[in-house]
């Protein structure tokens, strides 16, 4: 597609677009990864101090003590959504936030508060799944394929 | 009057009787927040809803430029605005308010100029007591319109630009000779320009050379000197775009003195770091053409200004549909002339 459109344009935008490009700033990338690595590994440490709550304190076997971890998280998220901060951790922190269970829980939080202003059926439930929808459909899709890999590689065994 | 190509000129220089400012709670942390008529602590400014906001923020800053025109809304012949939302809600929500003929234009960010370069030629040509233009941006309302829920955690390219919260409005009316008041002396009519960039968290650059062909065209049809304005100002280029229109003015021997440019959508939010690039949208050029400007122009500070305001002509759909972003830009001229006389 990008191909295709700079291949359409003219040299006069061609010039353009690369004298344009020289006078960006360039995006702190080394920073970003940064960031998002520590942040991320810090909400993974997170998860498994509560995940070895579960397990030490209510007793949870090790495979049952995955989804109340998972539960926890996002009510977290959910609620520095609400209150207004989220958003900005997230926008210093980026990927470190976006990629964990956190930055779906924010996806649909947020999602769901800017449309109540259009009702609770054509706004929150038509509109919550915006963001995360797109994760969603993908997932699934991705995780059939996946499935059915291992199923053909198991039945060729 | 047509001169040149695209150009009007006000021989009977309408003037600007009153404008009106009205910004959000990030107006008030930059450094043009003296410039505003008021300020709202409150981004939802106690509204049920930030459309409803936005409105709200157009309505009440029509209102105090009556109020500071000394009129009422009874005199005013005809009501100009337009804004960022679909089908410009915001201008016509207000105008149902105000009940004044209207008319609803559309030209992104540089709404402010088209506004009050029409307004002008028809106070020019006699065709109406008082025309009041405005138009109206609000950041929340934006971000859901054109981004992302406003809770949402996004982290934005340094490119990207700021929608500032605020709603601009001026009435113009036929000379009364006192000089008293700005008047606008000149107007040219953008070209759409699209160079193929497509990045809608890079406006800046898309809007440069929009920017750019107006001031040439501006310059090209007045045959005026390259210094004859005071400042210059731009639209919301923000930073990335006013280093690249300096440069295009450079690289095409457009000998236009640099310390003469200031760009809106710097001087709104000056360093605030939280804003990228700068400040954009309607409420950007609006609110630094009537509210900064026009304080200067009366202070006596500025006599011959120049706005440039700039508009991506983009929308969401076209964005991901993957269209390139057309832009524009209208410029008019504001000055104050010591005891004009209307010829």
């Amino acid at each position: 597609m990008a191909n295709q459109k700079l291949k359409k344009a003219t040299p006069t935008m061609q010039k353009y677009q690369q004298f344009a490009k020289a006078r960006e700033p360039a995006r702190p990338i080394l920073r970003n990864l940064t960031v998002a690595f520590v942040v991320g590994g810090l909400i993974c440490v997170l998860g498994q101090a509560i995940q070895d709550l579960f397990i030490h304190v209510f007793g949870f076997s090790q495979k049952d003590a995955g989804n109340p971890t998972v539960a926890v998280l996002i009510a977290l998220t959910a609620m520095a959504t609400g209150l207004g901060v989220f958003d900005k951790f997230a926008r210093w922190a980026g990927a470190g936030t976006a990629v964990p269970v956190t930055g779906f829980a924010n996806s649909m939080v947020s999602a769901a508060m800017e449309y109540r202003t259009e009702g609770f059926v054509l706004g929150v439930a038509g509109n919550m799944f915006k963001l995360a929808g797109s994760v969603i459909v993908w997932g699934v899709v991705s995780a059939f394929f996946i499935a059915l890999i291992r199923t053909l590689l198991v039945i060729g065994r | 009057m047509l001169v040149g190509y695209q150009s009007w000129a006000f021989p009977k220089n309408p003037m600007i009787l009153s404008t009106a400012v009205i910004g959000g709670p990030m107006e008030g942390r930059g450094p043009l927040a003296d410039d505003f008529d008021l300020l709202h602590s409150d981004l939802r400014m106690q509204q049920k809803s930030w459309e409803q906001a936005e409105r709200m923020l157009l309505d009440e800053t029509c209102a105090k430029a009556i109020e500071k025109a000394g009129l009422s809304k009874d005199n005013i012949t005809f009501f100009i605005a337009g804004d960022l939302m679909n089908q410009i809600i915001s201008s016509s929500f207000a105008a149902r308010t105000l009940s004044m003929p209207y008319l609803g234009i559309f030209g992104a960010c540089s709404t402010s100029m088209e506004g009050l370069a029409l307004a002008s030629l028809m106070i020019d040509a006699d065709s109406a007591l008082y025309v009041m233009t405005g138009t109206v941006s609000h950041n929340a309302a934006a971000e859901k319109h054109y981004r992302y829920p406003t809770e949402y955690g996004a982290q934005k390219p340094p490119t990207a630009q700021w929608t500032v919260t605020a709603g601009g409005a001026a009435i113009i009316a036929a000379n009364d000779g006192s000089g008293n008041h700005p008047v606008v002396t000149r107007a040219t009519v953008g070209r759409v320009v699209d160079m193929g960039l497509t990045d809608p968290f890079n406006m800046g650059a898309a809007m440069a050379p929009a920017a750019f062909d107006t001031l040439v065209s501006h310059f090209r049809d007045f045959d005026l000197p390259y210094d004859y304005y005071d400042l210059i100002i731009t639209g919301d280029l923000g930073k990335v775009g006013h280093r690249i229109l300096l440069d295009l003015c450079e690289q095409h021997d457009v000998p236009i003195p640099r310390d003469r440019f200031a760009d809106a959508g710097m001087m709104v939010y000056g360093d605030i770091p939280d804003v990228w690039s700068g400040g954009s949208g309607c409420g950007c050029s609006a609110s630094v053409a009537y509210g900064y400007v026009q304080r200067r122009l009366r202070e006596g500070s500025l006599k011959r200004v120049l706005m440039v305001a700039t508009g991506a002509l983009l929308s969401p759909i076209s964005y991901q549909q993957k269209d390139t972003i057309p832009c524009i830009a209208h410029a008019a001229a504001m000055e104050r002339i010591e005891g004009s006389q209307s010829s």
